[in-house]
């Protein structure tokens, strides 16, 4: 098992209590999996995990992609900006 | 990153590689400043300069905004932006552009983002942004809080 900071953000970051969640888990590790441990550890944010991308070293992967322990990974909810 | 312009110009353009420093990216809590940011995009061959400046609005369904307060994943706001304003220079055929997203509150009326763009003729730089207004809305880490007069406040998260 490995550690990984999920850096949250905006409304995910409000239910979830914190700008940086800390979870264990196995490397490498698909994307979509790493959302799937999100919304069992905070559930209050699986009923925005849908809509949310994951990023990993500031670049939007797919469910598939493989992270390892040590990439930056942020939630990315969807974007309101401009 | 290559910052190039020109690498997919039409073939009716000139080659002309558009250097980095005609790209502005910039993320900040202050007023944004449009007349400061006129000189960046000024170029003797363009004969187009467009400008779009996104504002709080008061007013949305009836019910009354008092200000948006903004935050970003700055880095990845950053680079999202930049990649952005390249393809839109090689798609567009644009000399130069800045993008200035702001972030914290912003008051009614004092805008969020303001993107000019110039280009030798009109077409490019007007059609530049509503394109990139598109993307930004769609993939930039940027998050909108509205607060309402009625004392209630939202993260703004299209579905």
């Amino acid at each position: 098992m490995a550690r990984f900071e999920i850096l949250m953000f905006a409304a995910a970051r409000e239910l979830s209590g914190t700008d940086l969640l800390v979870v264990e888990m196995e490397s490498p590790i698909a994307a979509g999996e790493i959302m799937n441990r999100i919304g069992e550890i905070v559930p209050a944010i699986a009923p925005m995990l849908p809509a949310c991308r994951l990023a990993v070293d500031q670049s939007f992967v797919g469910g598939e992609a493989l992270v390892d322990a040590g990439a930056e990974v942020a939630l990315i909810p969807p974007v309101s900006g401009g | 990153m290559n910052q190039s312009c020109n690498e997919h110009a039409s073939d009716h353009s000139p080659q002309r590689p558009v250097p980095a420093d005609r790209i502005l990216i910039e993320l900040t809590h202050q007023r944004i400043d449009v007349g400061a940011l006129r000189g960046h995009i000024t170029d003797p061959d363009t004969g187009a300069h467009a400008w779009f400046e996104g504002v709080t609005r008061r007013m949305t369904a009836g019910r009354e905004t008092v200000k948006l307060a903004y935050e970003a994943f700055e880095p990845m706001a950053v680079s999202e932006l930049r990649q952005l304003a390249v393809q839109a220079c090689e798609r567009f055929d644009l000399a130069a552009i800045v993008i200035v997203h702001r972030l914290g509150e912003v008051a009614i009326g004092e805008p969020s983002i303001v993107i000019g763009c110039s280009a030798a003729h009109r077409v490019g730089a007007l059609t530049a942004l509503p394109w990139l207004m598109d993307r930004i809305k769609a993939d930039v880490p940027i998050w909108k809080r509205e607060h309402f007069a009625d004392g209630n406040q939202q993260w703004i998260h299209p579905q």
